[in-house]
């Protein structure tokens, strides 16, 4: 007996777990580190989703923040006693009819003395919307004593000058003269000469810049050389020629050097008015007058200045003799700042700066009042059906199914539906806001009758029975007890659903909705967008104002959506009961 | 039932003043099926006007199963499957002619755990005569609910807070608000199935002491599994074991005398 | 003319209504007992029985007349005019902007007078509906007032009314379903076998075609630029970015799932779960946008500083976003499947020795398998069916390609790329979108059945 006894006794000691050898506690040690690892693995997952959301919001909103606001000229605005028919003073209509830019014209030549010719006087108007007489436009047709008077009134700039305040612009660096200039002439193209070679810095980064650029082309050169294509050789040969060419004129040190569009621009401040340097020497620079001088007198040291600005003009949407009208409309104080109101109350626009969501806004609002005025009623009673009332055959099955599978559907093929049923079968009017919210309605659909489900089985039967042992009917029941216990829930997953439509792009597209509509849609049957759609559209336009314009849009929906969801989840709390 | 005699002398034998009253539900080889099982075996009984009876026996015996074939309140289970004939003042509730909705305006009932609607405490009473049309105006409307409440026992703790939520009062006030409820549509027949179950002893008592008060105006069937209860409450007893109707009968004589050996044992404890 | 109508539908309905209430009212407490139902019932069910037959003769009514009306037009047409689709159309616009005033010019006689005789018929045929259906309406509404009587069960009838509106409504649903699957099937019946449609492909060359090409050459003088309709670029196209997404979302997903579900205190649940929430509800142009000016760019800056030749619109940039729009969804699904799991199988692992990284990756996962294969299968059918991220991020490339660097398009890229602009709508071209609808539908659907039975299947052995 002691001999098995033992000899078991001595299998279970042997068979015992292993925890104190160094072996068995670096095995534990191990599996500690992968549980570490694994439970960091779970939470780098959702920062990745937090860090991806935050980085999403932040970049949109900071996109959208030069929409938010709109940069006017403030002019003193001369409006001509003849604007319009003596008879028609007082008539809204000829005032809103004039002639505006003659007027605007002249404000602009009032307030840059010394702009001469029709090309920059072009370049000069341009610098204002196209509808940035509106404002004056209306004050005098609500005031048509001020015609004849002298009006203080917002212009507003084109987009890309609205920009250049933004930052699409140039650093604009200036340094002081040491020499007295001499131009030779006030308009035109004219030299300067200056005693002291204030030039000399600028001449010196030139020839660097042409080095660097020759080194460029000798590289270039030897890449085609090493290429196989025909004539590779020939080409080669005439890049190195350029290249050649270029590093002997940068080595001399002394020559004049010609400026072009790819290096930043140069400019001289002098007496008044404003040169751009075409050619530059040590001590003399050759140039074309954009601000024509006051006079050819001479200017004192430190009374005339070399300019840079540091974008050279072939980066920059925004032309050298531009900047330098919106530099002086700066430096007099005549530029203002301020709220762009015109965003939320104007439609769509071709020109970035009159474009706003009021279109937009009002096409989805009335997209979804028809979406809620369709799926609610219908899902509710779809749900009380399925609930409370159908048998349980194969019949209530299939639509159960259906109900799940319709839920998943992508939501382009809703749009199908939408085109080939409503547009086609039906003809119904393209890009309708009813059309729209019967597809909407489709889509969102199944969430209603699923929420609504989920809600009316939580309601306790004994209510249901309470009723029924009072004598009421299995519809008087429900309709008067369980459906208003069901309400908070039901409202909730409405809102959800709601808030999902809100969002919703792809099957507005396919029912026309991509058109250009500029009035503001009064009814359910007129052309209308909505603003996911809005959306789409300004960020496929060229224009880089509409950039801003698109995130700023973006800002909008996002708020809508927020607002939507946190009302869902407050009534949730607020009404929710716990049974 | 009232019968009025002519008074005119005659040499027929004595008919006494109150004749022993129909009984207000007759049951008839009543069975129930909840789709395979067979839940009530063919039951016959009589139950009387103006008395309690009450249903005793232990857990799954049948007793709340029968009880809601007198309201019908079977027909809402689906699998649920009544044969036989159930009479109340001589028609037979099954009949398919019959509206099941005036039935149960007829017959009320009371739930084993209260189920106030979460409504005011006036809205709670008022539903009934509201939806059956019993009430021809707001002061019509009022007096019933008053009526209903001074009959349940509430009035005096609830009459200056009528418009609180009914879902506020305690456990016991509750359930005399659903007995209230019941009695607003003026039935002729309330049944209550476990209604102190979910109570304390001294609101239990309060509602034995309104059953009592209530049996001289309406026929009131009590499903109990408590002997003492039934004892205390009731006029006459049945005894469900395994959905048969075991005996039935006076209370004192179900109690001090029964009469079949299985009866004998489930009230001297034996089981159940 | 609509307007008119329900008005006096509404103004019948009420009338309707307070007669048959009152009429109830009256017999209440008479001679011949109690009430069956109350009055407001009576008035309802009166209600009813205007309402139905009223709305079945407008409905019905009114696409006669404005059938009868269209034909009569073409009477003052040579009869090739109205068998040709385009010159009938054209046609019947006129009209219509002539009766509208919105003609521009001076219109034939033939259009003048067929516009006055589409007038006249179709005012006549109005003022006949309307006739008919008060006619009716005011018919029914005497016999049920005939009806009221005490033992008359109007509450019964209205409740059965009631019940069929919401059986009607509860086939919406399946209206729909069938909507969708006739209109689409019907269109890509058209495509492939309708003999008078010009370029149309055979079903082979459409699914095993390797060029799509859609512009087509309809037009006979257009040379031979090839119209081609092959699928498998769209098909790898749509795979390539769905799989980049479920290559992100996948891991992401699921341990954020694991997460939340295993490790996550209560506090920490109370601000992730909206989180990943307010992810789920950022709409998907949002998410386009994001990926085509920001994150399609900047992919394209780092692989050019590595040396790689990126395209604008890399199936890259559209997946990554398309991942990060999808982690909600793949870990809200799985989250359920995981909590689903019951306590007693981790108790038993835990009761081991186990860590709780061990537990669940030998346990939990394992148990909840059926539930996260089929969250990711739904997952997968929402990228394949996802739009506008690749609308705006992916290109219109229909290039044949499995490097995550090059532009690729997707199904819902070329069905949106078709349909949105000016198409007649009987090209070759445009039912080619139907085509690909249908099969993306197809596709979806099976995706979705699939999931759903492997849960059906799988999940009773856990439970």
């Amino acid at each position: 007996m002691t001999d098995t006894t033992a000899h078991t006794t001595s299998a279970i000691a042997r068979r015992r777990f292993d925890t104190t050898s160094p072996a068995a506690q670096a095995a534990v040690r191990r599996r500690y580190r992968a549980e570490a690892r694994f439970k960091a693995y779970g939470l780098m997952a959702i920062a990745t989703a937090a860090i991806f959301l935050a980085v999403l919001l932040a970049d949109v909103f900071m996109k959208s923040l030069p929409a938010f606001s709109t940069t006017s000229l403030v002019l003193n605005v001369a409006v001509p006693a003849d604007l319009v028919a003596p008879d028609q003073k007082y008539n809204p209509a000829a005032i809103r009819n004039a002639d505006y830019l003659p007027v605007l014209r002249n404000a602009l030549k009032a307030a840059i003395p010394g702009v001469q010719g029709r090309g920059p006087e072009r370049t000069l108007i341009r610098l204002l919307s196209s509808g940035a007489a509106d404002g004056l436009r209306e004050r005098l047709a609500a005031d048509p004593a001020l015609i004849g008077t002298s009006v203080k009134t917002s212009l507003l700039l084109s987009d890309d000058a609205d920009l250049y305040f933004k930052g699409g612009g140039t650093p604009i660096f200036t340094r002081a003269s040491r020499g007295t200039a001499t131009p030779s002439d006030t308009t035109g193209t004219i030299t300067i000469t200056s005693s002291a070679a204030d030039f000399s810095e600028n001449l010196v980064a030139l020839k660097l810049i042409m080095t660097e650029r020759a080194s460029l082309l000798s590289a270039e050169a030897e890449r085609i050389a090493r290429s196989t294509a025909p004539d590779a050789a020939d080409r080669a040969a005439e890049l190195r020629k350029q290249a050649e060419e270029l590093l002997a004129r940068s080595k001399d040190r002394t020559a004049a050097e010609r400026l072009d569009s790819r290096l930043p621009s140069l400019l001289v401040e002098i007496n008044g008015g404003l040169v751009k340097i075409s050619e530059v020497a040590a001590d003399r620079i050759e140039g074309d007058v954009l601000l024509t001088l006051a006079s050819t007198n001479e200017a004192k040291p430190g009374d005339w200045r070399i300019v840079t600005y540091a974008r050279p003009e072939s980066e920059r949407k925004i032309s050298d003799l531009e900047v330098a009208f919106l530099e002086r409309f700066k430096a007099n104080a005549q530029v203002e700042r301020s709220f762009n109101w015109r965003f939320f109350t104007s439609g769509d626009s071709r020109e970035p700066e009159l474009a706003g969501i009021r279109g937009a806004v009002v096409g989805t609002a009335l997209t979804l009042i028809v979406t809620l005025a369709l799926c609610l009623p219908v899902g509710v009673a779809a749900a009380i059906y399925l609930e409370e009332f159908a048998p349980k055959n194969r019949f209530t099955d299939i639509i159960e199914v259906n109900i799940n599978n319709l839920a998943a559907v992508p939501s382009i093929v809703f749009g199908l539906l939408g085109l080939s049923v409503f547009l086609n079968f039906f003809g119904l009017p393209r890009s309708a806001p009813l059309v729209g919210g019967l597809v909407l309605a489709l889509l969102v659909l199944p969430t209603i009758i699923i929420a609504s489900r989920a809600a009316l089985k939580a309601v306790p039967p004994s209510i249901k029975e309470a009723a029924l042992g009072v004598g009421a009917s299995h519809q008087q029941a429900i309709f008067h007890h369980v459906l208003p216990l069901a309400m908070p829930g039901i409202m909730t997953g409405t809102i959800i659903g709601m808030a999902h439509a809100l969002g919703e792009t792809a099957p507005l597209l396919m029912i026309g909705m991509v058109a250009f509509i500029v009035d503001v849609p009064t009814s359910i049957t007129d052309a209308a967008t909505v603003l996911p759609v809005q959306i789409y559209l300004w960020s496929d336009l060229p224009e880089l104002a509409f950039q801003a314009k698109t995130a700023a849009a973006i800002v909008v929906l996002l708020v809508f959506l927020f607002v939507m969801n946190g009302t869902a989840i407050w009534l949730r709390k607020r009404f929710e009961r716990r049974w | 039932m009232d019968m009025t005699t002519q008074g005119i002398p005659t040499a027929q034998p004595y008919v006494p003043a109150k004749p022993a009253p129909a009984a207000k539900v007759v049951a008839r080889n009543v069975n129930v099926h909840y789709g395979e099982k067979h839940a009530i075996k063919d039951v016959t009984v009589d139950i009387p006007d103006q008395a309690v009876m009450a249903f005793i026996g232990p857990s799954g015996c049948g007793k709340s199963t029968f009880l809601r074939c007198i309201n019908r309140m079977n027909d809402t289970i689906p699998i649920c499957r009544v044969t036989g004939k159930i009479e109340i003042d001589g028609k037979d509730i099954y009949d398919p002619a019959l509206d099941v909705v005036q039935l149960r305006a007829r017959v009320g009932m009371v739930f084993q755990k209260p189920n106030p609607f979460p409504k005011s405490i006036y809205e709670n009473v008022a539903y009934g005569p509201r939806i059956h049309g019993l009430s021809k105006s707001k002061t019509d409307l009022d007096e019933i609910v008053m009526t209903s409440l001074e009959k349940a026992g509430l009035l005096k703790e609830v009459k200056d807070r009528l418009n609180d939520s009914g879902t506020g009062l305690s456990g016991g006030q509750q359930q005399r608000l659903c007995i209230a409820r019941a009695i607003a549509v003026s039935p002729d027949i309330i049944l209550m199935d476990e209604p102190c179950s979910a109570l304390d002893p001294i609101a239990t008592a309060r509602i034995e002491e309104l059953i009592d008060e209530l049996r001289s105006n309406f026929c009131i069937i009590i499903v109990t599994h408590s002997m003492q209860q039934a004892a205390r409450v009731s006029q006459r007893t049945a005894f469900f074991h395994l959905g048969v109707l075991v005996e039935e009968g006076e209370t004192q004589a179900i109690f001090t005398n029964p009469r079949e050996e299985r009866t004998r044992d489930y009230i001297t404890g034996r089981f159940g | 003319m609509t307007a008119v109508y329900f008005l006096t539908l509404a103004c019948l309905v009420v009338a309707g209504y307070v007669l048959a209430a009152q009429r109830a009212k009256a017999l209440q407490g008479g001679p011949q007992g109690a009430l069956h139902s109350l009055p407001t019932y009576h008035g309802l069910f009166a209600a009813v029985s205007l309402i139905v037959p009223m709305f079945l003769v407008f409905a019905i009514g009114t696409p006669i007349v404005k059938h009868i009306a269209t034909s009569s037009v073409f009477s003052y047409f040579p009869p090739e005019a109205a068998n040709d689709p385009l010159q009938s159309g054209v046609i019947l616009r006129d009209v219509g902007n002539i009766l509208s005033g919105n003609h521009q010019g001076e219109p034939s006689p033939a259009l003048r007078d067929a516009a006055a005789h589409y007038a006249s018929i179709y005012s006549t045929g109005r003022w006949i509906i309307l006739g008919l259906g008060v006619a009716l309406g005011l018919v029914s509404l005497f016999i049920v007032l005939s009806r009221i009587s005490p033992s008359f069960r109007a509450r019964n009838l209205f409740e059965r009314f009631v019940t069929l509106v919401l059986v009607l409504c509860a086939l919406v649903a399946i209206l729909t379903t069938i909507g969708i699957v006739f209109s689409v099937m019907w269109e890509t019946y058209r495509f492939f076998f309708d003999p008078a449609l010009k370029g149309r492909p055979t079903v082979a060359e459409f699914l095993f075609g390797t060029e799509w090409n859609p512009q087509a050459a309809l037009r006979a003088d257009q040379g031979d630029i090839k119209t081609a309709f092959g699928f498998i670029p769209l098909l790898t196209g749509t795979l390539l970015i769905t799989m980049i997404a479920i290559i992100i979302a996948g891991p992401l997903g699921l341990f954020s799932a694991i997460y939340l579900s295993e490790y996550a205190s209560p506090r920490f649940r109370a601000w992730a779960k909206p989180l990943l929430e307010i992810l789920a509800g950022i709409p998907t142009v949002v998410l386009g946008f994001f990926a085509a000016l920001t994150v399609a760019p900047h992919i394209r800056g780092w692989g050019e500083s590595f040396g790689l030749d990126v395209a604008s619109e890399s199936a890259l940039a559209a997946g990554l976003v398309m991942g990060m729009m999808i982690i909600p969804f793949i870990s809200s699904l799985s989250d359920d499947v995981i909590n689903a799991v019951p306590q007693s199988l981790r108790d038993g692992a835990y009761a081991l020795g186990a860590t709780k990284s061990e537990t669940i990756k030998k346990v939990v996962l394992p148990a909840a398998l059926p539930g996260i294969v089929s969250a990711f299968m739904l997952a997968i059918s929402r990228a394949i069916g996802e739009t506008m991220i690749v609308v705006m991020a992916a290109g219109l490339a229909a290039n044949l390609t499995f490097n995550p660097l090059d532009a690729v398009t997707t199904i819902t890229v070329q069905i949106k790329t078709i349909l949105v602009g000016d198409q007649e709508f009987d090209s070759a071209k445009t039912l080619a979108a139907f085509a690909l609808g249908f099969v993306l539908f197809f596709v979806t659907l099976m995706l979705n059945v699939i999931a759903q039975q492997i849960v059906r299947r799988y999940r009773e052995q856990y439970d």
